[in-house]
């Protein structure tokens, strides 16, 4: 389970490393880069706080990955979080934090 | 290495769940008391809800009283429980929950603007943001101060009460002594003493936090403070892979667990957490496996529905649906047991705590998964012990501050150089696998089943005090390695003494929680408490009756 950042994309504004609750990002260059990938825990934290959106998450291999990103985006109360797949298909669920779980 | 010295008057550790909601108790209870939370991450997104959640677990819903959570906790432990604190536990499960929603938590109502319940126990929430709400009221208490990236090491005792903590930055070459009058222990569970579901890339994809490395319990321990109910593992039933929760199927659309055939096998086994794991065991172990939740069936709207909720806690689990092409109204999702885990918010495990949540060092309190003999705490439990637990700190600010002497502060700055000047062959990471191996093997992980024996559980002991050994001389390059060499020694004390309570208790009272092979039936002249205290490196023994619902238990001896 991780995360992959675009180093492109990155702006080196540390918010990811300092919201990360396992202080796994260091930063190279004046951009982030995991220092311990393997020890993601999927939370998304980093993925939320990203201004520039340049932190997507992926299922590692061995639990069935097969090469999508996940990224979220907000606008005012709404989170929209897009799935792209390998071959360039996207899908995207927008949940509204103001309403609750129906489950 | 930079020295700094530090007073509080009361001092948490940990800005979870517990540790905030101390923190905010305190800001009435005590407004002109200083009080200090150091937090090893970032109070915005640390433990248990980083990723948030997607239901309250824990709350008294309208024809259900404080008893009948009490009655219910106690049945899913097969009775080892503190009936004293989970009732008090129970009583404030409502009023903590009014609060989280003044605070901005969306919480669902109905048209009366009653709550809308799930099952008997729940109410339904938007729970992404429950933890940076917490923390920002955290931020709003005048006489609170937050320190990220502070990691605790140890508690300074002095004469049976707490004096202060020694603690580490974990980005800067600093270490802190702080002084306080009383403190709260807020530090979690403890993850990552087993091997994992999936020990490679992926070995962090937990059911629990896998930075909560037990820094409370191994403290405690070191310090002599009495721990109680280790040998009651929690070991969770997950969506495979994703290890994302099953309640949310089985609760929300009331999916059943099937075999291969397709047959409903969780009657079979019972429906306490322990047992519906046991079940999962005994049909994979018997030929009828893989097993599933049965959601197959439900309608798109339910299956879109799910989809948005897991996003709101684990959205790996979304991911993988989306990333399939697959939908859980087309397909069942395949369920596995996690590895076992130390936590007293969820099982009894943690210290030995009287009804104010004292332990018992003279001014330590311990609140939330550290906290032991009240399991099924859930948010709002661990919520409702942070407040008691702050409360009851609240008439230790007229204490005189403890102190740290000179001696003290040398000798454990002269261990942090040693660990910088070392040379020996192993790493962290290298030990952290072997001792996550050796408990597997011999201590009941998951690739027995669970399962253990007397015979095994000494050799896994004498691995881990090899494991201990060899972690004296692991060499470090930064404090960030410092740390994490801290929380490999944390967590391989933490090991022996699991390993010497699962000794202990000679019968198989939870099945995969303690199943003892050597002792296979369950045996009723063991209902009372195992608990233990470390001294001078041994690990003592002892057996307490159980404590009752309307007792106040206070420490005698």
């Amino acid at each position: 389970m991780s995360i992959q950042i675009d180093r492109n994309k990155c702006i080196g504004c540390r918010r990811c490393a300092d919201i990360c609750p396992g202080t796994l990002f260091c930063m190279k260059d004046s951009r982030a880069c995991m220092r311990y990938p393997e020890e993601c825990w999927g939370c998304v934290s980093c993925v939320k706080e990203c201004p520039v959106h340049a932190i997507s998450l992926y299922l590692g291999a061995d639990i069935g990955g097969m090469g999508s990103r996940m990224t979220v985006r907000r606008t005012g109360s709404l989170l929209h979080w897009t799935v792209a797949r390998p071959d360039s298909t996207t899908e995207t669920i927008t949940v509204d934090t103001r309403d609750a779980n129906k489950y | 290495m930079k020295t700094t010295t530090l007073d509080t008057d009361i001092l948490i550790l940990g800005g979870g769940a517990a540790g905030c909601y101390a923190a905010l108790t305190l800001r009435e209870k005590a407004p002109d008391a200083n009080v200090l939370i150091l937090e090893k991450a970032d109070i915005r997104r640390s433990g248990c809800l980083a990723a948030g959640v997607n239901a309250l677990n824990a709350y008294i819903v309208p024809g259900k009283t404080p008893d009948f959570y009490v009655d219910y906790a106690k049945k899913d432990a097969h009775g080892i429980v503190r009936e004293d604190l989970l009732l008090s536990m129970s009583e404030r499960l409502n009023e903590v929950t009014h609060r989280l929603e003044q605070l901005g938590l969306v919480i669902l109502k109905d048209e009366n603007g009653n709550y809308v319940t799930r099952g008997n126990r729940n109410v339904k929430i938007n729970g992404e943001n429950i933890k940076p709400l917490l923390a920002q009221a955290v931020r709003e208490c005048e006489n609170v101060t937050v320190m990220n990236r502070v990691n605790a090491v140890d508690y300074i005792v002095e004469n049976g009460r707490i004096a202060g903590v020694f603690a580490n930055d974990v980005r800067e070459e600093k270490i802190y002594f702080i002084r306080c009058r009383a403190c709260i222990c807020a530090t979690g569970g403890a993850a990552g003493l087993y091997r994992p579901n999936n020990p490679g890339f992926s070995r962090h994809k937990m059911w629990y936090p896998p930075f909560n490395t037990g820094a409370g319990y191994a403290m405690g321990i070191r310090a002599g403070a009495e721990m109680t109910t280790f040998e009651m593992r929690f070991i969770a039933l997950r969506c495979k892979d994703t290890i994302a929760p099953t309640g949310t199927l089985a609760q929300g659309v009331g999916a059943k667990q099937v075999n291969a055939h397709g047959e409903i096998y969780e009657q079979k086994y019972g429906l306490t957490t322990s047992q519906r794991v046991y079940g999962t065991v005994m049909e994979n172990r018997e030929g009828r496996g893989p097993c599933y939740l049965r959601t197959k069936g439900i309608t798109p709207e339910q299956a879109d529905s799910l989809k948005k909720a897991y996003l709101n806690m684990a959205p790996s689990q979304t991911l993988k649906w989306l990333e399939n092409g697959s939908s859980p109204d087309e397909e069942n999702v395949e369920i596995e047991g996690t590895e076992p885990y130390i936590v007293g918010g969820h099982t009894a495990s943690g210290y030995w705590v009287d009804s104010d949540r004292m332990t018992t060092i003279d001014g330590l309190f311990a609140a939330g998964d550290v906290a032991g003999g009240s399991p099924q705490k859930y948010v709002t439990g661990a919520l409702a012990e942070g407040e008691i637990a702050a409360e009851a700190a609240a008439a230790y600010v007229q204490r005189p501050l403890g102190s740290v002497s000179e001696a003290y502060m040398q000798q454990r700055t002269e261990e942090v150089q040693k660990y910088f000047e070392n040379t020996g062959l192993f790493t962290t990471e290298q030990l952290e696998e072997a001792m996550q191996g050796i408990m597997d093997h011999y201590a009941g992980g998951i690739s027995t089943d669970y399962g253990f024996t007397e015979s095994g559980l000494e050799l896994a002991d004498q691995k881990i005090q090899r494991l201990i050994q060899l972690s004296d001389s692991v060499h470090v390059s930064d404090m960030q390695e410092l740390t994490r060499l801290f929380e490999l020694r944390e967590r391989l004390l933490v090991c022996r003494v699991v390993i010497a309570h699962l000794a202990d208790r000679k019968e198989t009272r939870w099945h995969c929680f303690a199943e003892n092979l050597d002792h296979p039936q369950s045996d009723d002249s063991w209902l009372k408490y195992v608990n233990s205290r470390y001294e001078n490196g041994e690990i003592h023994m002892l057996h307490r009756e159980l404590v009752g619902r309307h007792e106040r238990y206070e420490h005698s001896n």
